[in-house]
């Protein structure tokens, strides 16, 4: 019964992504109502423009929703990181089932009907609000049900970027393969899918004309509905918080981030007035960037290797100083500060198992060259992609792989290496998971990677408008060393503790504020 | 009550969407307080004479007048609220009640609400149902004649000079029928509206004309009193007459 425990201790939070992921549907869905029914009521009348405007919709309906929210986040103004990118895609998705019911409805309505009603004299107008959306409403309604149904679907893959919801623990849960944190997300996404399915149909079910003694119920069960949906939204806004926030702390997907972003976020609570929004687990490094500069985050740790050569497209150097000199200067110039660093390096390590490294007697990279032709690699994308990744390493060491390396996600491919079914990955030095999985970190011996220091990273903006928050994050400098990561990350990854939690003991040994 | 109107059609011709002739060169009129029948077989623009009067169709050329006014020059809307209409099919809104159905026209007059609910009782014990028990009912929830008999007391509600009737009385069974007819001759009695009605049926043509008009390939081959399309000698109306179920109904006046 790990997964009841999990809800009981995380009921706060738990309720929060509950409501979030409701109002983000919610919002979704209204939106397409508001959108979707005129464009029907319109395509309904104009066949032509309505087949235009139904295939447009329907392309929008195709696109891959992980897909549709990594080119938003790169979109100016109407894009970026947050739970505006994701209520565009939401609503994208919701406008279809929403404007072909109403098409539907509209046209399927019973011909005699309508033209009793031109017969009689009604203005285009009084007849489509007396006649035709009447009779088209059960259609309607079955369409935003199955618009609504979609967007709590949808919604959990919000969470990609930076919306909440309940997504967060289905991603958080997969980035640490722990399957309790993916049920606790999933299972109440299912049950909301259920229950909106439900309701909904319940309410199409009362709207239909004939239906026992419709007519009245109808009001009444609109009404009730209408109460409803106020008191969820209401509901929603006060526990989700959202208003006010004043400090927005991300990160990027992955554990150690995620402990990094809380770290800031319990240091700057505990520290300041200030209240703090957090938007963990937000993709990689381009979507945290995107982030940082459009506002849509205040504050997060970057590392400086990766900000001079992913973020700057500089060339590599492997002198800390120099690194740090260069990236602080490219941040200013961007309207971002670096604050001191926070004093671990989390370089790249190339891992193999413990077991053989011992059998082999291997300590440094350059030891593993000649074994790793007969090897199989995994890498995660982004360091196949990098500058200071996969191509530079294979040239400085002359490294050759029995087949082409696999691409995989980073957390998978630890375990693919533990598992034996690939022999060397790149990792990160500070994992958790090299402790629990029993890994090796093979030695840089020709020094090919940069320094990956940490370093918080806050829009200047924002530390203008708020000194104290320097004083804040200045209290983590030089204060987490690499045990000291690599401990939270091996409790977080492999213990499966309480990202909070966690952070929370890690503050606790720190000196106090005066 | 208004006073009944006259309808004219001069020289109208209606070509349909795809170019067939429909209506070729039709004149006649139709005094007020006339019980106008159209017979004629299925298809042969029956049913576009009233959409023409109820300007649903726009004739091809010529011109339908409504009170001496050419129907293009009518404020569409006006013109359709002084015409009650009796679809074919009935066309009664299946999502209001019998009570909101036949409060339609007087309500997008804008009645007063207590106005509108007189005239709804009023109308049912008209057309001989029980208001009590009919007002609140779905019209899912009636036999067929009973929904006939709502959608006339429908087109009479806002008492329009002009009632157009599209087979009002067809898809019943003969007892049903009769009944309806009786209703009709009894309440058009009192009313002296302008009746335009489509019929296929030769008895209920003779059971309540007062002026017959019949139709063969788009053409209007007879308008005169019942009696005298009896009598006529031309041979495609005799053809028609005798083509048709015999004639059981007379009208006592004509005998």
């Amino acid at each position: 019964m790990n997964l009841l425990n999990f809800w009981i201790a995380h009921r706060v939070d738990m309720l929060g992504a509950v409501a979030q992921h409701l109002l983000l549907t919610l919002v979704a869905t209204i939106a397409a109502i508001a959108i979707g029914v005129p464009l029907g009521i319109v395509a309904a009348r104009r066949p032509r423009l309505g087949a235009a405007l139904l295939a447009f919709a329907n392309i929008a309906q195709t696109v891959p929703s992980l897909a549709m929210f990594g080119f938003l986040v790169a979109l100016p103004i109407i894009g970026g990181v947050g739970a505006r990118s994701a209520l565009l895609v939401l609503i994208l998705y919701a406008l279809l089932p929403v404007m072909r019911n109403t098409v539907a409805g509209i046209q399927g309505i019973d011909r005699a009907a309508h033209d009793a009603g031109v017969a009689l004299g009604m203005t285009p107008k009084q007849l489509l609000l007396q006649v035709e959306l009447p009779l088209a409403m059960p259609t309607m309604v079955a369409g935003v049900r199955v618009a609504a149904v979609v967007g709590v679907g949808a919604a959990t893959i919000a969470a990609a970027i930076g919306a909440g919801g309940l997504g967060d623990y289905i991603f958080r849960g997969l980035s640490m393969t722990e399957p309790t944190l993916i049920l606790a997300g999933a299972l109440p996404a299912a049950l909301l899918a259920l229950a909106v399915d439900a309701s909904l149909g319940w309410l199409e079910r009362a709207m239909t004309p004939g239906a026992a003694g419709s007519g009245r119920v109808t009001v009444r069960a609109l009404t009730a509905a209408g109460v409803t949906l106020m008191l969820i939204v209401m509901g929603s806004v006060v526990v989700s918080g959202r208003w006010g926030a004043r400090v927005i702390v991300g990160s990027k997907n992955f554990s150690e981030q995620v402990i990094l972003g809380e770290l800031l976020a319990q240091t700057i609570e505990r520290t300041t007035d200030l209240r703090v929004e957090r938007r963990l687990n937000l993709g990689g490094t381009f979507i945290a960037d995107q982030a940082l500069r459009s506002g849509a985050i205040d504050v997060y740790v970057e590392y400086t290797g990766t900000a001079l050569t992913a973020i700057f497209h500089q060339p590599v150097s492997r002198d800390h100083a120099d690194v740090l000199t260069r990236v602080t200067a490219a941040y200013a110039e961007t309207g971002r500060t670096v604050l001191a660093p926070l004093g671990f390096n989390n370089t790249f390590a190339i891992l193999i198992r413990a077991a053989e490294a011992r059998r082999l007697n291997l300590n440094t990279i350059s030891d593993a060259a000649p074994h790793t032709p007969v090897w199989k690699a995994a890498f995660g994308y982004e360091f196949l992609e990098r500058e200071d990744g996969y191509k530079g390493l294979v040239r400085t060491y002359g490294l050759r792989f029995a087949e082409t390396p696999h691409v995989m996600d980073l957390t998978l491919s630890y375990r693919a290496l533990a598992g034996g079914s690939v022999d060397l990955i790149a990792g990160e030095a500070t994992s958790g998971l090299i402790k629990g999985l029993d890994l090796y970190m093979l030695k840089d011996d020709r020094q090919y990677f940069p320094p990956y220091h940490a370093i918080p990273i806050v829009r200047t903006e924002v530390l203008i408008a708020h000194p104290e928050l320097l004083t804040a994050i200045e209290r983590l400098a030089g204060r987490i060393s690499e045990e000291a990561i690599r401990q939270m990350n091996y409790d977080v990854d492999v213990n499966h503790r309480d990202v909070a939690v966690v952070a929370q003991e890690f503050l606790d040994t720190l000196p106090q504020a005066p | 009550m208004n006073e009944p109107a006259e309808i004219q059609f001069d020289h109208v011709h209606y070509l349909a969407p795809g170019g067939a002739v429909i209506l070729d060169d039709v004149s006649f009129t139709v005094e007020r307080g006339t019980v106008l029948v159209l017979v004629g077989r299925s298809g042969v623009g029956k049913t576009t004479i009233l959409r023409l009067i109820n300007y649903l169709l726009i004739p091809s050329a010529g011109e339908v007048r409504v009170e001496g006014r050419a129907t293009r020059e009518w404020d569409s809307i006006v013109l359709r609220r002084r015409m009650g209409y009796v679809l074919q099919e009935v066309g009664l809104f299946p999502h209001m009640t019998i009570g909101r159905n036949i409060g339609v026209v007087p309500r997008l007059n804008g009645w007063p609400e207590p106005r509108i609910q007189a005239r709804c009782r009023e109308l049912l014990e008209l057309v001989g149902l029980d208001p009590s028990t009919f007002e609140g009912r779905f019209p899912h929830q009636l036999s067929g004649g009973q929904r006939q008999r709502v959608g006339f007391a429908r087109a009479l509600a806002a008492d329009p000079p002009v009632i157009l009737m599209d087979e009002p009385f067809g898809a019943l069974d003969p007892l049903t029928r009769a009944e309806l007819h009786r209703e009709f001759r009894r309440i058009q009695e009192q009313l002296h509206k302008t009746v335009v009605m489509v019929s296929h049926d030769m008895g209920e043509a003779f059971a309540l004309a007062t002026r017959l008009g019949v139709l063969d390939q788009g053409r209007l081959v007879a308008f005169d009193t019942p009696e005298k399309v009896a009598r006529t000698g031309d041979p495609r109306i005799r053809m028609f007459l005798e083509a048709m179920p015999p004639v059981p109904v007379i009208p006592s006046e004509s005998a």
